[in-house]
């Protein structure tokens, strides 16, 4: 049975890596000097998603990513991966949405993509560790889910069976098709580009790139239609405006701060020898060692 | 689990600022007397939901109870462990709800809000502080118009505390069938297995704990040695984590597990909130770090100025020659 995977994917400032000019003297966050990475348990998820439609000749893989304009590039990551085609979500309106606005958002761009069968992303995103978005937008579609997957072991009749992380251990689960799954960051890694799909879709843009650029073969992209990535504003999608965004977010910000900690008195001291056994001895004779 | 425990106590706390009740949900099977487990906790209403189908865990029944639950009773705050269980379910009420939801907390206070764009204010609401952004701030989030405000707070960081051995609350046996519809049991558990922890880091006296700066998995095994000599347990930094030097069960931090040890040697951690979150309450910490501008040294008692692996053989070694 051919099946058809959407996979949810977000480009994410790679905060793993944060120096000292992340930051701003203000307290912000200084978007620019952190570098825009595919959220690692997407990628895990993509892979899931592979290995399916590996598994099923004839399935698709569509990408769906929301975000602003470079996040094409996220689309264009899996392509070069095996997917087949992606949709970007991109409007001024989707900004500052919560996890609840966003999966509302995607939500509507699933039922626009229609009859999907699954939809898969990672557990969670690095820039907000909540976790959220996969079980919301299964409740918005009224799908069940199964969340912290580490393997999709098979689908078949109409069936899905996943093996996935509890507290404390494993489970393997069976349940109905269309679901939701999300992916945890322990599941298998996913594959690197492959070269030949590279060279395919190297040229793929969004309408908002090709605009941008300035384009030498603009023939290209009527003779080879999968070069066109398909952007989607609130509109395309039929999403009701009230429910996107910072509109449709009932979480709001109130306040954000950089924590300056209570400096303790400290002692700094060398890794010379005699330091080094000096402070042992205090330890073990405070009792706080030994 | 703990984690119920702990946000029962904070949930009293709340309840006590807010002049409100405390309330709780226990789903699942062979509930026989959970009542003696938890009203100690100052619980006044406790709502017991017993079933066969509703253990193990699954995301719809247990999302059924709750909604359902909710609509009658409109509770104003809801507080969920940030278990893989509550991170399945949590979302999924909230956005049946329209509520807001704001994952592991690692404070909860009420306060009032001014929304000076719509010049309104709201009196007590939950304010939700949580690090975001990898950890490198630190959010308070606040839900003013949707009820229940939600949110997840990890193990270990509340403190659990029972109020009176004989509180008196009262129990209501929920008839399962009027929350949960047949369809809403389709996800069938296979298999199921569960293993003891294989550390215990929520317990240990003495941590070692190590960051991106240990430099390598070679040398977190002298972490490990340090560990061996002191009879302690050996934690890790996400950034270490995320680099393959320890697993992931040793993660320590807002996203990991919080301790508050007697003693916990940071080695060659930079000390991002997410982090510090995790061990701010430790009675002593001692910082190993080359960088003498790291962070973490502005909350260590003793900061040693040096590598992980110049200092640790030392450590080991003087602590063997002077402790009989």
């Amino acid at each position: 049975m051919s099946l058809k995977i959407v996979v949810l994917a977000k480009q994410v400032p790679d905060t793993r890596n944060v120096g000292k000019d992340a930051m701003k003297a203000d307290g912000t966050i200084n978007r620019a000097a952190l570098p825009a990475i595919f959220n690692p348990e997407d990628l895990n998820a993509l892979e899931q998603a592979l290995r399916l439609k590996d598994a099923h000749p004839g399935s698709t893989v569509t990408i769906l990513t929301m975000g602003p304009g470079r996040a094409a590039e996220i689309i264009r990551e899996g392509l070069f991966r095996g997917a087949d085609n992606g949709y970007l979500l991109t409007d001024r309106a989707f900004a500052g949405a919560d996890t609840l606005a966003t999966s509302y958002a995607l939500a509507t761009a699933i039922k626009k993509i229609g009859a999907c069968d699954v939809i898969i992303g990672g557990r969670q995103a690095i820039d907000g560790d909540t976790a959220q978005v996969g079980p919301q937008v299964a409740e918005k579609l009224g799908m069940t889910q199964i969340t912290y997957a580490e393997e999709i072991i098979a689908v078949a009749d109409g069936r899905i069976k996943v093996k996935r992380h509890i507290d404390g251990g494993v489970e393997t689960v069976e349940g109905p098709l269309p679901i939701v799954i999300t992916v945890n960051g322990s599941a298998a890694p996913c594959r690197p580009r492959n070269a030949k799909l590279v060279q395919k879709y190297k040229h793929a843009k969004t309408i908002t790139e090709k605009q941008q650029g300035n384009l030498d073969y603009t023939d290209l992209y009527d003779r080879r239609d999968y070069l066109n990535l398909v952007e989607w504003s609130v509109a395309d999608v039929n999403g009701d405006l009230a429910q996107c965004g910072l509109s449709g977010s009932p979480t709001k910000v109130k306040a954000v701060q950089n924590i300056v900690f209570q400096a303790k008195e400290n002692k700094t001291i060398g890794s010379g020898d005699r330091e080094i056994e000096d402070l042992i001895v205090e330890l073990l004779a405070n009792h706080t060692i030994g | 689990m703990d984690v119920s425990l702990e946000l029962l106590t904070k949930g009293r706390s709340l309840a006590n600022q807010l002049k409100c009740q405390l309330e709780a949900i226990v789903i699942g099977k062979n509930l026989k007397g959970i009542e003696k487990d938890l009203i100690p906790y100052g619980v006044d209403k406790l709502h017991v939901f017993e079933g066969k189908g509703l253990y193990p865990y699954t995301s719809l029944p247990h999302t059924s109870i709750l909604v359902n639950l909710f609509k009658e009773e409109k509770p104003q705050i809801c507080l969920m462990g940030a278990t893989v269980i509550g991170r399945d379910l949590g979302p999924r009420v909230s956005s049946a709800l329209t509520s807001g939801l704001t994952a592991d907390c690692t404070a909860l206070e009420i306060g009032d809000h001014e929304d000076k764009k719509e010049g309104k204010t709201y009196k007590n609401l939950l304010y939700q502080i949580r690090p975001a952004f990898g950890g490198n701030i630190v959010a308070t989030i606040v839900n003013p118009e949707h009820r229940p405000q939600m949110a997840t707070v990890r193990e270990g960081v509340m403190k659990k505390q029972i109020l009176a051995s004989n509180y008196k609350g009262e129990v209501i046996n929920h008839d399962v069938k009027k929350f949960v519809a047949d369809t809403d049991y389709v996800i069938e558990v296979i298999e199921r297995h569960v293993e003891k922890a294989k550390n215990n880091l929520k317990g240990s006296p003495i941590i070692i704990s190590g960051g991106y700066g240990v430099g390598s998995k070679d040398n977190f095994k002298l972490l490990f040695d340090l560990a061996k000599t002191l009879n302690a347990e050996v934690g890790a930094s996400r950034a270490a984590v995320d680099a393959g030097y320890a697993d992931h069960d040793r993660q320590i931090g807002q996203t990991g597990v919080t301790v508050r040890p007697k003693l916990y040697i940071a080695c060659g951690i930079s000390g991002q909130i997410q982090h510090i979150a995790g061990m701010q309450e430790s009675s002593m910490i001692i910082s190993i770090n080359n960088d003498p501008e790291a962070p973490i040294n502005t909350i260590a008692d003793y900061v040693i100025n040096g590598t992980v692996e110049e200092v640790i053989p030392k450590m080991i070694k003087f602590y063997k020659q002077n402790s009989k």
